[in-house]
């Protein structure tokens, strides 16, 4: 998704790019707030790990293969403006050292992957961490819906950006197809790959996990009062009780709509139009290309994209139903809580810091 | 070089290091240093021994500042670690650290040799005398300009010494200097560390390195200093080194190495 | 990978463009490229032009076509999204072997390859000419946030540590006869991934140990200052100069 010089007209360029400075500046001083003076080696070294994972490939099936792209990963790991930092100095590496991504799209390509993948993939695991119990898994569920609502949300911001800059007039509802149908899979990817990555580092250095901070403690302080479900410590297992059968709900909800829009869409798209023909034909001309100079450096971008566009075109629905239903349920989730927890009268301070 | 271990209350200059009474324990808990005593003359190369989980680096941290004693005192060169004096410490104590990737973080040689130095104030032609003399102490002059993560892992190791002496330090502090390194690097970094004129403590669980090496040696056990004396005696005392989990090589034996290798 | 392949993207060599001090030519080239993206598209000549021009400063510094064009597949899922422009975007269309290709499709896809080209060319050329650590100095010069600069450095200091240390893994891995064929596969490579977020974030804190035993409190100290002459400036504003000139015209003709 890297955007290359001209895809974009100069004045939006411009204005991304005061924008991706702003975002990168108060990153600096978040970062530098939350690390201090060891900011520079930390976010240097997860920078580095970003780019190597970026490189590490997860097979799908028969020969082809994806890898993640990090934005989630990183703001969960390391926390939003780490985070940001992180991606933003990739992007501007690969920018300048492999001319992946144009110079004068700089701007864009930091405010719509480091930016909006970041905060968005942050805001809605912080949601989600709040509303689900407090346990490991939750962690997990919550890197999961972060990670796969965080690519298609990128694909959202860019063809809004596109839409306000873009330097042709494509059809934007036909951009926005494309772009997010194709982005919901590598979104599904993406949200697995991280959702297991997190997993794996909390369950051996639960410290190290930014957006996990302040779960062990509790969790040990519940550990000793397990046996009795209606523990003393009150608003944690009222939150639990209230979100058990909506969360349930939810959970099927989701599932059967994400199933759904695939199978429908899938379907729909039984007989391709133009446009997902000549990208199904291009899509595997650029995978052979691609494997063709596997040992070049950057090699594996664009494998992400998916080759098979009868599936990706149509699974445009996917996403819409699933960020709507996420989105709304947090909502709902987030202001019944509240309600609760005020009137049990318990005075619990809402948590206002994430 | 002299060896002058047998008067260390010589009036004149200060000790490279004293310790006395040094207590610590982690924020966690776990308490590691139950208070070492240790003085360490100018110019004496000294062996630090123990068993994994001594409390040796712990002791290590402490000598520049990074961890604050819990109880008692650490002074280098008569300055004692505090707060206010944290920049002279830290260039009066260099630690080159167990893997040399940790410690050359720059991206070429020259620059890291420079860093130190550098952070301390110098520029322009004496900041690169600096340079040119402590990769010319180590042997690796014509690797200036090469990114560190080219050169081999002994010559890592030499550029990770040369980073601290370009800072002209007091005291050397070397973390496991031989691991991981072929018997060709171990010997070369031995001619090295031989030919400078400096403090060196050496932490080790290379005994035959720590003889070759240093004509004293300490053990640090159980976050005590147990045992005290020429290096070639405390190997040499079977009980007292199987008390504090310490094993010679197989058919390595202490007194076959003649004392007049030490100081050359 | 950072270091790791910056010998791949960097030529060494001892051109008047090698030569030139880094800031100058991070300057030159991102001017260059903003009077291209700014360029209308109809002035096709003027982008045959910039390429001319371009291929003339790859001569002086005697880059290879090859390894220019090896460079180009960058592009390649862009040139996909160009290519479908012709037919998606709706207006006037026209026959061209039984195809129906649209006008202002076209000229988007155009205006795509030919601005993207471009730009890639001048970046691959700027890399492969200028040494990653004076590409640092360089951004450091143009006043980018040294933090940010600490940042980049210590990436690419690091990038090779952390592939290598990915590589063992792998190594590790199949030398136990495990090999990654799907989907089911994912959690191995996701622990492996999540080891090596634990390795580098702790080498991380033994890295910052290291440095604030020899003196680090928050700034990096000044080693390398990089200084450009006028003359030098001026040799590197031939390239964006004469772009703006090209440019001046293709608005006006």
């Amino acid at each position: 998704m890297h955007v290359p010089d001209g895809f974009i007209d100069v004045p939006v360029s411009a204005a991304t790019g005061v924008v991706a400075a702003g975002a990168v500046a108060v990153s600096l001083r978040g970062a530098r707030r939350e690390l201090d003076e060891r900011t520079a080696p930390l976010a240097g070294l997860v920078a580095a790990f970003i780019f190597a994972v970026q490189m590490l490939n997860f097979p799908v099936a028969a020969g082809t293969s994806g890898h993640l792209l990090g934005g989630a990963l990183a703001a969960i790991l390391v926390g939003p403006y780490t985070g940001v930092l992180c991606i933003s100095v990739v992007l501007l590496m690969q920018g300048i050292l492999f001319a992946d991504g144009g110079l004068t799209a700089l701007g864009v390509n930091i405010t719509d992957m480091a930016v909006v993948t970041t905060v968005v993939a942050y805001a809605l695991f912080r949601g989600l961490v709040k509303v689900l119990p407090r346990t490991r898994r939750s962690v997990t569920i919550a890197s999961f819906a972060a990670a796969l609502v965080s690519v298609p949300a990128a694909a959202l911001a860019f063809t809004a950006l596109y839409a306000v800059g873009g330097t042709t007039d494509v059809p934007l509802g036909k951009v926005l197809t494309a772009m997010v149908g194709v982005h919901v899979l590598i979104g599904i990817g993406e949200a697995a790959i991280t959702a297991l990555t997190v997993g794996a580092v909390i369950a051996v250095r639960p410290d190290l996990v930014y957006g996990a901070r302040g779960l062990s403690a509790p969790l040990k302080l519940r550990v000793g009062g397990e046996l009795v479900d209606a523990a003393p410590a009150a608003p944690a297992p009222v939150a639990a009780r209230s979100g058990a059968s909506p969360r349930t709900l939810w959970a099927t909800g989701l599932v059967t709509a994400l199933v759904l829009a695939g199978f429908v869409s899938f379907y729909a798209s039984g007989s391709p139009d133009g446009l997902e023909k000549v990208a199904a034909d291009h899509g595997i001309d650029k995978q052979t290309e691609e494997h063709a100079t596997a040992d070049s450096p950057l090699a594996d971008y664009g494998v992400k994209d998916i080759s098979d566009a009868r599936i990706s075109g149509g699974l445009a629905g996917v996403i819409g139903v699933g960020a709507t239903v996420a989105v709304g349920s947090g909502i709902f989730w987030t202001v019944r809580r509240r309600r609760t927890a005020a009137g049990a009268g318990t005075g619990t301070v809402p948590a206002g810091n994430a | 070089m002299t060896v002058s271990s047998v008067s260390p209350a010589e009036p004149a200059p200060p000790p490279s290091l004293e310790v006395s009474g040094l207590a610590y324990a982690y924020p966690d808990g776990h308490q590691a240093l139950f208070g070492v005593d240790l003085t360490v003359g100018r110019g004496e190369r000294v062996a630090l021994l123990g068993p994994n989980g001594a409390g040796k680096t712990t002791l290590v941290l402490h000598l520049n500042g990074i961890l604050t004693a819990g109880a008692g005192t650490v002074a280098v060169a008569g300055l004692p670690v505090a707060k206010r004096n944290l920049g002279e410490i830290r260039r009066r104590v260099g630690i080159v650290f167990q893997d040399p990737d940790d410690q050359l973080f720059m991206p070429t040689v020259r620059e890291d040799v420079a860093f130190g130095p550098a952070a301390a104030g110098l520029r322009g032609s004496e900041l690169d005398a600096r340079v040119v003399t402590a990769l010319g102490q180590v042997g690796m002059s014509e690797y200036a300009d090469r990114p560190p993560h080219h050169l081999s892992f002994g010559q890592r190791r030499r550029v990770a010494v040369a980073t601290v002496l370009a800072m002209h330090p007091e005291i050397l502090v070397l973390d496991e200097p031989s691991s991981n390194l072929d018997p060709a690097s171990r010997r070369e970094l031995a001619d090295i560390l031989r030919s400078l004129d400096i403090t060196v403590l050496m932490v080790t669980h290379d005994l035959p390195y720590a003889l070759e090496l240093c004509s004293r040696a300490v053990i640090l056990s159980q976050g005590v200093i147990a045992a005290d004396g020429p290096t070639g005696s405390l190997l040499g005392d079977q009980e007292l080194m199987a008390a504090h989990r310490l094993e010679l090589p197989f058919g390595f034996d202490p007194r076959s190495v003649s004392p007049g290798h030490v100081a050359p | 990978m950072g270091a790791g392949h910056a010998h791949k993207l960097y030529r060494h060599g001892h051109s008047p463009v090698h030569e030139l001090p880094p800031h100058c030519k991070l300057a030159a080239v991102f001017c260059f490229v903003i009077v291209v993206v700014s360029t209308p598209r109809e002035a096709v000549w003027s982008f045959a032009l910039y390429g001319v021009l371009l291929a003339a400063v790859a001569a002086v510094a005697r880059i290879p076509v090859g390894f220019l064009l090896r460079r180009l597949l960058i592009e390649i899922p862009f040139v996909a999204f160009a290519l479908l422009m012709p037919f998606v975007v709706p207006g006037h269309q026209v026959r061209y072997l039984g195809l129906s290709l649209s006008v202002p499709g076209l000229w988007g896809a155009w205006n795509v390859l030919a601005k993207g080209t471009l730009g890639v060319c001048a970046s691959v050329i700027l890399a492969s000419t200028t040494e990653l650590r004076s590409l640092l100095l360089g951004l450091q010069r143009l006043r980018l946030p040294s933090l940010l600069v600490q940042i980049a450095s210590f990436m690419i200091r690091y990038g090779d540590v952390i592939t290598d240390e990915m590589r063992r893994m792998s190594i590790a891995r199949r030398s136990r006869g495990f090999e990654a064929r799907g989907v089911r596969h994912w959690g191995v490579l996701a622990k492996s991934a999540g080891a090596l977020f634990i390795r580098s974030y702790e080498r991380g804190e033994r890295v910052h140990l290291a440095m604030v035993s020899r003196g680090y409190a928050g700034t990096m100290p000044v080693i390398d200052e990089v200084t450009a002459s006028r003359a030098q400036w001026t040799r590197a504003a031939a390239l964006p100069l004469s772009a703006l000139a090209v440019c001046l015209l293709g608005w006006t003709l």
